[in-house]
């Protein structure tokens, strides 16, 4: 029983990575009615500006506000440059250009601050919370900032004005600029807000698997499984979603004696899968009713 | 999210039955066709053994993006999973010829039906996922099958992280050849027998189904078309395709290991077909080239910045030609015969 | 006149499909375009809009807006009922209504308008938390007007309000927009299979055929005229 308590709080640390990535993912999926495939390594080049800024002898909070800024910018950059000119294309041409953003920005990566594993400083210290070994003050403090920005989107997308045009221009633009709602300003500025979520859990996640070009890899598809599982249209759902992963994930990996390390990604998704097979749009999502 | 039909223009019954009605006439598509055969066929006379492998590996990716093609441009469903099949298809192979002294030629078909199996159980789940969750789950696939060829209680079999060797087919006795030119003869001659087998599902009704499932899936089965169950064959074909380009692909490299078999492999495929164009046969081929030769030239172009380098390149060939290869094609053919008849 | 539009062509790609047509609405009046299917009626309400391609000129207020991005349309005053409704389904009833003043700033007035708008229609106000692709054809109709008037617009289009409703709810509903440009001063511009209930409504008519403007005449005339009636509108 210990063992399993122990799992289960363990897992909800990792959760808590999964859980704001997880987070960053919907955010954009509502604001491009799109799954960014290249949302980590966006999140991944924010935390290398980050270390960059701490190695030139940057303050961390100064640095922190500086990588949010920076990265909300970045996000708009790409949509206005990138995005915006295909618009009119198919989805399969976007597509192409979410790899293609993918492999370039990763490849950047390597080239800017090459491969070797680096350390990212934590503002909340490392030290066990409250003595217990269960959880460290870092996986705390993720935990509480992801809550705190659930909570900023929830309010941003169902209480202001801004965030129902937001919702309505991705899910029906057509109709968005039907009442006078400026489309293309509404994804930029979609893309500037799941950017700069995505560098604030660039920033708390480093700490934990350090930083290298490939660290988002594996955390991105488990917040893809994360956000699917608890519903592409539910910020909410989606952070339950990432902490249930990262839970399922250690309990596979602990309980089942074959799966080991190697198979933990697998049987995390195999989950997935039989979930959505029940509910195919996922724990807490609404799934739009079409009328024939 | 399901393929919309204008990036498909190619698959249509319309377009089809256009070109089968000729009977007795050689239209230009079937001169351009023979030509094409004919180059082909002389290729390996003109250059030596390591561009033969390429040409090879060119058509076996061009095979292996057509099983694609057939899932997601004919019929609209999605996967970002289809390297698995390759590697299934792979292994099958090296497994039968390693450990079962199996001749290359009938690991063929093992590696076919074991895919079309796995391709097809695939499906039934799949019938329940629509767009972006099937991709998530083929997605899953892809990243599973190197932890699940590294697995520890499957290494007797699978040869874990060091993978198999597979022996190259030997040229028959009697003929004049190399080993490799052997290959690449192999290869164009099951090229050419599984896309003409494609070329006439896509002509059938069963093909006309296929692709009314696509446009339209509650009308579909509103006329009777058993979607499910076309669903799930087209999922199994695909898979066959893709495995049988596995096989030969195995033989080719001589050698399978996990992490051959990554998720970049699936992705290159699914660029390759969006690139080449969906729904277009021929367009299978320029993908193969694309998934051959691009990421060599990105190399080449700047050790360093290579994965930015293919990232750009990938960007151009969208930008140019939003359609793939063969939606330029058929705009220049357009263009051309709009100027013919000023 | 307050909406003018001059020598007008539409485009889908290549093909045209209005050849230099004339119309207008006067504030406040309510004026029809009838036709056949495929006669342009639709495209011309989509020209105005700015989502076609077009070639002439359209004047709204003396302005010239032809060629103007629909955002920048819609917030003159010009608000489109689009055939297919155009319903936001994912959001709530309430949220639609919301979003159809989403240009205005004026807080407490949309707060009543919206209440006003449940006036006119209560099956809304019932449903006002439901998600709105749960609703019924009709109700989207009157949401999708409902959502239009949100706008406080000075002129409203409506392309087939009736399409796919059953009879009873179509009179309701032509009544509505008959009390909406009474109260509210609204112009209206409407594109009508059903001719009876449009010419009832409106002051002025167009006739449509295969792009082209073939009549332009007022309603009662067109109305009483037995031939027109039954050549090209079926009654």
């Amino acid at each position: 029983m210990e063992l399993f308590i122990q799992q289960v709080m363990s897992g909800l640390a990792n959760g808590a990575i999964y859980a704001s990535m997880a987070l960053s993912v919907v955010m954009i999926y509502l604001a491009i009615d799109h799954l960014n495939f290249a949302q980590g390594e966006m999140a991944t080049f924010s935390a290398f500006i980050g270390w960059q800024l701490i190695a030139w002898g940057t303050p961390y909070w100064v640095m922190f506000v500086a990588v949010v800024i920076l990265s909300f910018i970045g996000g708009i950059a790409i949509e206005r440059v990138l995005f915006k000119p295909l618009h009119n294309a198919s989805i399969l041409s976007q597509l192409v250009a979410f790899i293609a953003l993918f492999s370039i920005l990763n490849s950047l990566d390597g080239y800017l601050w090459d491969y070797t594993i680096k350390t990212f400083p934590t503002p909340f210290g490392t030290k066990p919370l409250f003595g217990s070994s269960l959880i460290d003050g870092h996986e705390a403090g993720m935990i509480v900032v992801t809550a705190v920005l659930l909570g900023l989107l929830y309010l941003f997308f169902q209480g202001t004005r801004l965030g129902l045009a937001m919702r309505a221009a991705a899910s029906n633009p057509e109709s968005a600029r039907l009442v006078g709602i400026r489309v293309g300003w509404m994804t930029a500025l979609g893309w500037g807000i799941a950017a700069a979520i995505g560098g604030v859990a660039g920033m708390l996640i480093a700490p934990i698997v350090f930083l290298e070009p490939n660290m988002m890899f594996g955390v991105l598809l488990y917040g893809f499984a994360g956000a699917v599982l608890g519903g592409l249209t539910s910020p909410g759902g989606a952070v339950l979603g990432g902490f249930a992963v990262g839970i399922i994930e250690n309990l596979a990996g602990t309980f089942i004696p074959v799966i080991g390390r190697d198979l933990k990604l697998t049987i995390a998704l195999v989950v997935i899968v039989a979930v959505l097979m029940v509910r195919p749009a996922g724990v807490f999502g609404r799934s739009a009713v079409s009328r024939v | 999210m399901t393929v919309p039909p204008q990036e498909t223009a190619v698959f249509t019954a319309a377009g089809r039955a256009g070109v089968g009605q000729r009977t007795g006439s050689l239209s230009t598509r079937h001169l351009v066709l023979a030509g094409a055969i004919a180059v082909a066929v002389v290729l390996p006379f003109v250059f030596q053994g390591f561009v033969i492998f390429q040409f090879t590996l060119v058509m076996i990716y061009g095979l292996a993006i057509l099983g694609l093609n057939l899932l997601t441009g004919f019929n609209g469903q999605f996967s970002v999973g289809h390297g698995a099949f390759y590697g299934l298809g792979a292994y099958v192979t090296a497994i039968l010829m390693h450990r079962y002294g199996m001749p290359y030629y009938w690991t063929l078909l093992p590696a076919g039906g074991v895919c079309f199996v796995v391709g097809f159980l695939f499906g039934l789940p799949a019938l329940r996922l629509q767009g972006l969750y099937l991709a998530l789950v083929t997605f899953a696939a892809a990243v599973a099958l190197p932890q699940l060829l590294k697995f520890h209680p499957l290494e007797g079999w699978t040869g874990g992280v060091q993978g198999i060797v597979v022996d190259q087919p030997d040229a028959p006795a009697f003929l004049p050849i190399d080993s490799d030119q052997w290959l690449y003869y192999f290869t164009l001659l099951v090229i050419l027998i599984m896309f003409a087998g494609a070329a006439s599902l896509v002509k059938s009704r069963t093909g006309r189904a296929i692709m009314a499932i696509r446009d339209h899936p509650i009308a579909a089965t509103a006329m009777g078309i058993n979607g499910p169950l076309y669903k799930t064959l087209i999922f199994g074909v695909s898979a066959l395709y893709t495995g049988v380009a596995g096989a030969l692909g195995a033989l080719a490299v001589q050698f399978v290991a996990p992490d051959s078999f990554s998720l970049f492999l699936s992705i290159s495929f699914l660029v390759g077909l969006i690139l080449g164009g969906m729904g277009s046969l021929p367009g299978c081929l320029f993908g193969g080239l694309f998934v051959l030769y691009v990421p060599n030239i990105a190399a080449e172009v700047s050790r360093g910045l290579a994965g930015a380098i293919y990232g750009l390149i990938m960007l151009l060939v969208i930008f140019v030609m939003p359609s793939g290869a063969a939606g330029f094609a058929r705009l220049l053919g357009t263009y051309v015969s709009r100027m013919r008849h000023r | 006149m307050m909406l003018e539009v001059q020598r007008l062509d539409a485009f889908y790609g290549e093909q045209q499909a209005l050849f230099g047509i004339g119309f207008a609405v006067d504030e406040g009046k309510v004026r029809t375009l009838l036709g056949a299917n495929g006669a342009g009626k639709t495209t011309a309400l989509r020209a105005l809009c700015g989502t076609v391609r077009t070639a002439g000129e359209i004047h709204f207020d003396g302005k010239r807006i032809d060629g103007w991005a629909t955002e920048d349309i819609v917030r003159l005053g010009i608000a489109h009922v689009p055939d297919g409704r155009g319903t936001f389904l994912r959001v709530s009833v309430e949220e639609n209504l919301q979003l159809g003043a989403i240009t205005r700033r004026d807080r407490r007035a949309i707060a009543e308008d919206i209440e006003r708008i449940y006036g006119y229609f209560p099956r809304l106000r019932e449903r006002r938390a439901q998600q709105a692709g749960t609703l019924s054809g009709g109700e989207q109709q009157m949401l999708a007007v409902g959502r239009a008037l949100m706008l406080r617009p000075r002129l409203l289009l409506l392309d087939e309000p009736s399409f796919g409703l059953a009879p009873r709810l179509v009179e309701e509903l032509f009544e509505i927009l008959g009390q909406v440009n009474r109260d509210m001063g609204v112009a209206m511009l409407i594109v009508e299979q059903n001719a009876a209930l449009a010419l009832e409504l409106a002051e002025h008519a167009y006739l449509l055929e295969t792009g082209r403007v073939v009549m332009d005449a007022a309603a009662a005339v067109i109305g009483a005229d037995e031939s027109i009636r039954r050549s090209y509108l079926g009654y």
